[in-house]
């Protein structure tokens, strides 16, 4: 049938691929003191995600903030199996660019539309870092799809 | 951007492996911020050093980054290390991590990188760094090294400024630039600040409140002093992205910027949701690294005097030395603290020693160490932190 699939065209900062279900944060995120590298769990103290996973998700958030030592963790989720598949930042800064080529993940930012408004956990977002693009299918037309197998 | 055929030559790995990736990471970056070209630095300063903040993954990557034949060719200094690098034993640090923690310094001292550990770089520097182009990393560091001391440097993550170290070499993008060092926000500040802490507080309630932009800052009673730049520098940069700050007295601001007002009342609400109302055992000054000024403060409220409490003042080896000679270690420790060097409270493993709430003035420590360590924080003055440690 039919599939609902919205095109956002942005800036490949990050190349690569990646696909998976978002978590979308509509606060900035500090990697470091803010996510456990070896969990991929959000521990920020009153964040909006805490106590909610990012690993294997497409990471949907407006900026990074904090300490940069906040690039380690990135690549420490990595290292740890516990990263997410794909970043998609509003405008995104050196934090989490720096994460992103040594944990080689794919990253994408400056959108034509809002990401933060367009996409909600849950989605399934297809990320081109190359050449800045993504793929956002809604969630419940998913899940029809899903039980229609 | 631009590079230059020598920079090509790196990026296309002819000058080896680790100088490959160190050049794709600061091209990324230089993409990114539409940089037009690299731009030469005078020294890089590197976090990611504790073996508590970057784990066995950064670890890794330094061992392997270190044995691709990574050599520092500017002067290149670092963060500081999860714990005193000669008195690890006496503080209670766990033998294992200790040796991670070793680990990590070989690894830096292979890149011939000097193992400064401290998040105050500038109170080593002999010259003046006003116009000058650096790559640094620690946060606090940054924001006081563009704000108090005129020096050009975009908040720098480890790895780039790790890169910047070994190519010696930035984008020119940023806070590089003169025309992106105009303030966006002004906040007018409705209220008499008295302790370094009430300018922790004022620089968490801005980070909070003004994310990325530059802030100018005004409605000041008096010039603050260096520390308390220093504690405002700080705690900006832990609640927000703020690269710097100003306080000119003549407006050189952007048009059409907002204005925010912070009075007493905003400054208590910041200080309700990061302090804890209990009584702890460990009383923690130095985050950042206590000044000398700072180390003769409370050298002197603590002299001849006992600390029913525990007292550690963390500060950078350098400062420690001079403390020294001029008698300030000496009190304190008569006293019964101790002035640890290389190290803080933020980034050594304050639960495995044993601790589980601190008194302290920091701001930034506060922030940490609850959502890094489960750890919470009182927080007082330095003057009242000294005489806590006393009572």
């Amino acid at each position: 049938m039919h599939s609902l699939r919205l095109r956002m065209d942005g800036r490949g900062v990050v190349d690569g691929f990646g696909a998976g279900e978002a978590i979308v944060s509509r606060q900035a995120m500090s990697f470091f003191g803010g996510v456990n590298p070896r969990s991929g769990i959000v521990i920020e103290n009153g964040h909006e995600l805490e106590g909610r996973s990012i690993s294997g998700k497409v990471l949907v958030f407006p900026r990074g903030k904090g300490s940069t030592v906040g690039s380690y963790v990135i690549y420490g989720l990595r290292k740890y199996g516990a990263a997410p598949v794909a970043i998609v930042n509003t405008e995104t800064e050196p934090i989490i660019i720096g994460g992103c080529v040594l944990a080689d993940i794919p990253l994408v930012d400056r959108l034509d539309r809002n990401p933060i408004e367009m996409i909600q956990s849950g989605d399934w977002v297809e990320v081109e870092g190359n050449i800045g693009r993504i793929w956002v299918t809604k969630k419940r037309r998913l899940l029809t799809q899903q039980s229609e197998q | 951007m631009f590079i230059t055929k020598k920079e090509e030559r790196i990026l296309n790995g002819e000058e080896g492996e680790a100088r490959r990736l160190s050049m794709k990471l600061l091209v990324a970056i230089g993409d990114a911020y539409e940089a037009k070209r690299m731009i030469r630095v005078r020294s890089a300063q590197i976090s990611g050093v504790s073996y508590k903040t970057i784990g066995e993954p950064g670890l890794d990557f330094l061992k392997e980054f270190s044995s691709r034949g990574a050599l520092a060719t500017v002067r290149a200094m670092l963060n500081p290390a999860g714990m005193d690098l000669t008195r690890w034993r006496e503080l209670g640090v766990p033998e294992e991590f200790a040796q991670k923690q070793l680990e990590i310094m070989r690894c830096f001292r292979n890149m011939k990188i000097q193992p400064t550990c401290t998040c105050v770089p500038y109170s080593a520097e002999g010259a003046s760094l006003r116009g000058q182009h650096v790559a640094w990393a620690e946060s606090s560091a940054v924001v006081f090294a563009n704000s108090v001391l005129g020096a050009y440097t975009n908040r720098e993550g480890g790895p780039t400024a790790l890169a910047s170290a070994i190519l010696g070499k930035s984008p020119l993008y940023g806070m590089h630039l003169d025309e992106q060092r105009t303030p966006t926000r002004l906040v007018k500040v409705r209220c008499e600040l008295g302790s370094e802490l009430d300018y922790g507080l004022l620089g968490y309630w801005i980070g909070e409140g003004v994310g990325s932009h530059i802030p100018r800052i005004s409605g000041l009673q008096e010039a603050p002093s260096y520390d308390e730049l220093k504690a405002l520098s700080a705690s900006m940069a832990v609640s927000g992205s703020i690269p710097m700050f100003s306080m000119k007295k003549r407006a050189d601001m952007s048009e059409g910027h907002e204005a925010i007002d912070v009075d007493r009342e905003e400054l208590l609400r910041t200080h309700r949701a990061l302090s804890s109302e209990r009584e702890f055992e460990h009383v923690c000054l130095g985050c950042p690294h206590l000044s000398l000024k700072e180390l003769r403060l409370v050298a002197r409220l603590v002299s001849g005097r006992k600390a029913m409490k525990k007292l550690w003042c963390f500060t950078s080896r350098h400062l420690r030395d001079i403390a020294e000679q001029r008698g300030y270690v000496g009190t304190i420790e008569q006293a019964g603290g101790k002035v640890v060097c290389d190290t803080c409270m933020v980034v050594s493993p304050m639960r495995e020693m044993g601790v589980n709430g601190i008194v302290t003035n920091s701001c930034k420590a506060a922030h940490y160490l609850r959502s890094l360590n489960r750890v919470e924080s009182h927080l007082v003055s330095l003057e009242e932190c000294a005489r806590y440690a006393l009572a």
